[in-house]
């Protein structure tokens, strides 16, 4: 039932570490830079902070009707908790993308696309954990191209407190040049850790 | 820069603050509200967005204020809105009834989250619909309009605003909680392109105007309060004087009066959305986030070459009960796709009348309606099998 | 006795502007006390000086309630125990309007309490008359927040197990800038009560403690509407400027009347405009002599 043309996302972690503005700004982009439709669902607990939290993607050239993504085709983790609960969902062809420091991952998860990226050391070495969700995107808008790097760009300027757009600007880059890196072969992987 | 009444211009928001901005658009210059899960972010939008345009966001005791606070406040000549979900809906019943009774133009948003009582705050239903219906005490009409996107809830807030403005009672909106937290595209036209009604005033003396005598289509033009007619308004039942009559001949006629003037303009009210309805077999009818899984199951079954068609109900009271006496008269078979337990598929058997078999597709509210569930109803219909 | 037939024969009475004429008689009992109340109501409104086109009347629902029916305003009579909040709706929506509520003790109290509580805390500019008769009047007579311990009433024959409110300690406690209570017998002091609970910007709020010989009064065999004019009198103290939880309002004992408060507060809008407005750069650029806060 669900479209090929449908690209379908999800977003993993805990409350607090700007799941749903991750999501936020994924959809963001492709509506008003990219021009396509997109639809951006979230679950969350009753506590505001530290309890799961997802938000769902659909990205389409066409009008989205259903709006839950049930197999996400890209499926990303911040959180071991999210990991778990979430990798069972995931396409068999999918993309498995997560933080390497909070991520411990399965050696059967090699049969994904599989990427992952100190995001929040990366944020934190910026000043500020807050950006690891900023990392992350422009982690993902290197190697999973969802929507382009510049609509990307102009959403995350549009959603960050203005007196922090350089700082996030600096996150997306060092996030996205960090995935091009890796696509490229010139940067090897820190090895991810793997569960017993 | 500027506070702007009317954002034109294309946003990525969610449905809460679709219907701020719709509200805003439509004129709503006065919000009272209680906060509430799912419908938070509507009273959240309002409170940053009214003080800005010179309007006033009042955050009351309870939902039972907050109803009144906003009838108090239509009267003062301010268009005026709260927002709410299933346990603040249910206290609001008492003053929908006085907004019904007084002809009061007002909106009020539901955002439906799944119950009995507390339920699941977090969570969607569309448990309300008799509710809306039904809810408050005694006999009388409502308007009641279903936003399936964010878009809609724009769209249909402003509508709502006109509708009450110019039926001179309190609109609602039955949105639920994927509608009121799902973001999406939201297109917010130029001022001059979207259309405002507002109410009719007198075009009598004060010694000439009775407050409660309506015009040929049933509606009465409405003194604010310091025009200068000195109306008095109550919640008895009265005359065109507005003075109580306390018999039954009076509440006859008022009551009449407030029915028939939306059951006769029923047609200029009611608006569906229909899809491949020349040729369908099996017709589902939805409103809400249902409508779009309803929508997804029955392109699937065409692709799977069943005749299939939907309605979507952007109005679901009045009931287009003409409509569906229609099709169910060409249909094979009538499904309703809703998250409750059945509550507009007895609006359906009702119009449908055996013309053709109705069947229910629904949960009880937690999630929404999978297209998969829906496609398997059709095709079950389509085979004859019910 | 008057009725509709030989009130038409009636010469204009001084007050008639101010009322609907055509809907009398009323529906109060002989020697209730809301006509006096009623009658102060009008006099402090004509002797206000306002345009009584800027002067709304909001009630609930009770023999009270009846008087927004009565009087040629403005006039809003809505469902029980919601006048403040509709007062409040309306008030926010026409701020140069003069807004009074008035309602009976079970209205404003029991099942309107918590309105009450919220609209002295926040200082709604309105001014709020509370017709105690110690008890539902319309009902029959049965026992309300203001029922005096012991007292008879319909749902209390062996006496009230409840001790009561005392409503301007209530107010006063809640944040009302004006409270003061009369019996039905001080109509001059009353009077000018309203008078100043009219001027003052804020939640003002006048108790008037009045005769229902119909039914409180007949159950605890208080004798005649007057005789209870003459004992709530007779019990009254007047102490004003007395620290508000010490206005007793015993019927047995004492009941003290004055005025109790007459502060200065700043009212909703006050508050609304220095946070909502200074800060707003549309309504900063109107007004540019103001500062944000």
């Amino acid at each position: 039932m669900t479209d090929k043309r449908e690209r379908h996302i999800l977003i993993t972690g805990f409350g607090g570490q700007g799941i749903v503005m991750a999501g936020d700004i994924l959809g963001r982009a492709a509506t008003l830079y990219d021009h396509k439709h997109a639809t951006m669902t979230q679950n969350y607990g009753p506590e505001a902070r530290g309890g799961a939290c997802s938000s769902q993607v659909i990205i389409s050239s066409e009008e989205i009707l259903f709006p839950c993504v049930e197999e996400p085709e890209i499926l990303v983790c911040m959180s071991q908790e999210a990991y778990t609960k979430n990798v069972k969902s995931l396409r068999p062809e999918g993309t498995l993308i997560w933080d390497t420091d909070l991520v411990r991952t399965r050696k059967s998860d090699m049969s994904f696309k599989t990427f992952h990226i100190p995001a929040t050391r990366f944020a934190e070495q910026l000043g500020t954990k807050m950006m690891a969700n900023i990392v992350m995107l422009g982690f993902l808008s290197a190697v999973e191209p969802l929507v382009h790097a510049d609509a990307l760009k102009k959403a995350v300027l549009e959603s960050v407190p203005p007196a922090t757009r350089d700082n996030n600007l600096r996150a997306f880059t060092n996030g996205r040049e960090y995935g091009q890196s890796i696509i490229k072969g010139t940067v090897e992987q820190e090895q991810a850790k793997l569960q017993d | 820069m500027s506070a702007k009444e009317v954002k034109t211009g294309i946003h990525f928001i969610n449905g809460d603050e679709a219907c701020c901005e719709g509200a805003l658009a439509a004129g709503c210059r006065f919000f009272a509200g209680y906060p509430i899960t799912p419908a938070t972010e509507v009273a959240e939008s309002m409170s940053r967005r009214l003080p800005e345009i010179g309007g006033i966001y009042i955050q009351m005791e309870d939902e039972i204020a907050s109803m009144a606070a906003i009838l108090g406040a239509s009267w003062g000549g301010v268009k005026s809105m709260t927002s709410t979900s299933g346990p603040g809906f249910s206290l609001m019943m008492e003053n929908i009834g006085l907004g019904i009774c007084t002809e009061t133009p007002c909106v009020v948003c539901n955002v439906q989250r799944a119950g009995p009582s507390t339920g699941l705050p977090t969570l969607v239903a569309q448990g309300d619909m008799m509710q809306a219906r039904w809810g408050s005490h005694g006999h009388y009409e409502i308007i009641a309009l279903c936003p399936s996107s964010p878009q809609e809830m724009f769209d249909f807030t402003v509508r709502a605003f006109n509708l009450s403005e110019y039926y001179r009672l309190p609109v609602i909106i039955l949105a639920d909680e994927t509608i009121g937290h799902m973001t999406e595209r939201v297109v917010i036209p130029p001022e001059e392109e979207i259309e405002i009604v507002n109410r009719r005033k007198p075009a009598v003396s004060r010694e000439e105007y009775l407050p409660y005598e309506a015009d040929a289509d049933g509606i009465a033009p409405m003194a604010n309060c310091g025009d200068g007619y000195r109306i008095h308004v109550t919640g008895l039942t009265h005359d065109e004087r507005g003075y109580p009559a306390m018999d039954a001949k009076a509440q006859e006629k008022m009551v009449t009066r407030l029915v028939d003037k939306i059951r006769n303009n029923r047609d200029k009210i009611i608006t569906t959305k229909n899809l491949f309805l020349d040729d369908a077999e099996v017709v589902v009818v939805s409103y809400g986030i249902s409508a779009r899984s309803s929508m997804q199951a029955v392109q699937d079954a065409r692709r799977e070459g069943i005749k299939a068609g939907l309605i979507k109900l952007d109005t679901v009271w009045p009931f287009p009960e003409d409509l569906m006496r229609g099709v169910a008269a060409q249909s094979k078979a009538m499904i309703m796709a809703e998250i409750n337990g059945g509550q507009m598929v007895l609006e359906l058997e009702r119009a449908a009348c055996g013309a053709c078999p109705v069947r229910l597709v629904s949960n009880y509210g937690g999630a929404i309606l999978h297209p998969a569930l829906i496609l398997g109803s059709i095709s079950k219909a389509a085979k004859g099998k019910l | 006795m008057i009725t509709a037939k030989t009130a038409k024969n009636l010469p204009p009475h001084p007050m008639d502007s101010l009322l609907r004429t055509e809907r009398i008689p009323h529906i109060w009992c002989p020697g209730c006390g809301i006509g006096t109340v009623f009658s102060a109501v009008i006099h402090s409104v004509k002797n206000s000086g306002l345009d009584p086109n800027n002067i709304a009347m909001v009630s609930g629902i009770g023999c009270t309630g009846r008087m927004a029916g009565y009087i040629r305003l403005d006039s809003f009579h809505t469902t029980h125990g919601r006048a403040l909040p509709f007062a409040t709706g309306l008030k926010l929506a026409k701020p140069d309007t003069k807004i009074i509520v008035v309602s009976g003790d079970g209205d404003l109290l029991a099942i309107g309490g918590n309105h009450f509580i919220h609209a002295a805390r926040r200082n709604m500019d309105l001014t709020v008359i509370c017709v105690n008769n110690l008890n539902y009047g319309m009902t029959g007579g049965q026992q309300g927040p203001s029922t005096p311990l012991g007292a008879k009433t319909t749902t209390t024959v062996n006496g009230s197990p409840e001790e009561p409110f005392n409503f301007c300690y209530l107010a006063a406690a809640c944040g009302a800038t004006y409270v003061a209570r009369w019996t039905a017998m001080q109509v001059r002091s009353l009077r000018s009560s309203i008078s100043e609970a009219l001027d003052k910007r804020g939640f003002s709020f006048v108790e008037v403690i009045t005769p229902c010989p119909s039914s409180f009064g007949r159950r605890n065999r208080m004798g005649t509407a007057l005789e209870m004019l003459k004992f709530y009198h007779g019990r009254s103290v007047i102490r004003s400027d007395i620290d508000p939880r010490d206005a007793s309002m015993d019927i047995d004992r004492e009941i003290v009347v004055g005025k109790f408060v007459d502060i200065e507060r700043p009212t909703f809008m006050d508050h609304y405009e220095k946070v909502n407005r200074l800060n707003s750069p549309q309504w900063r650029a109107m007004h540019p002599d103001q500062k944000a806060r």
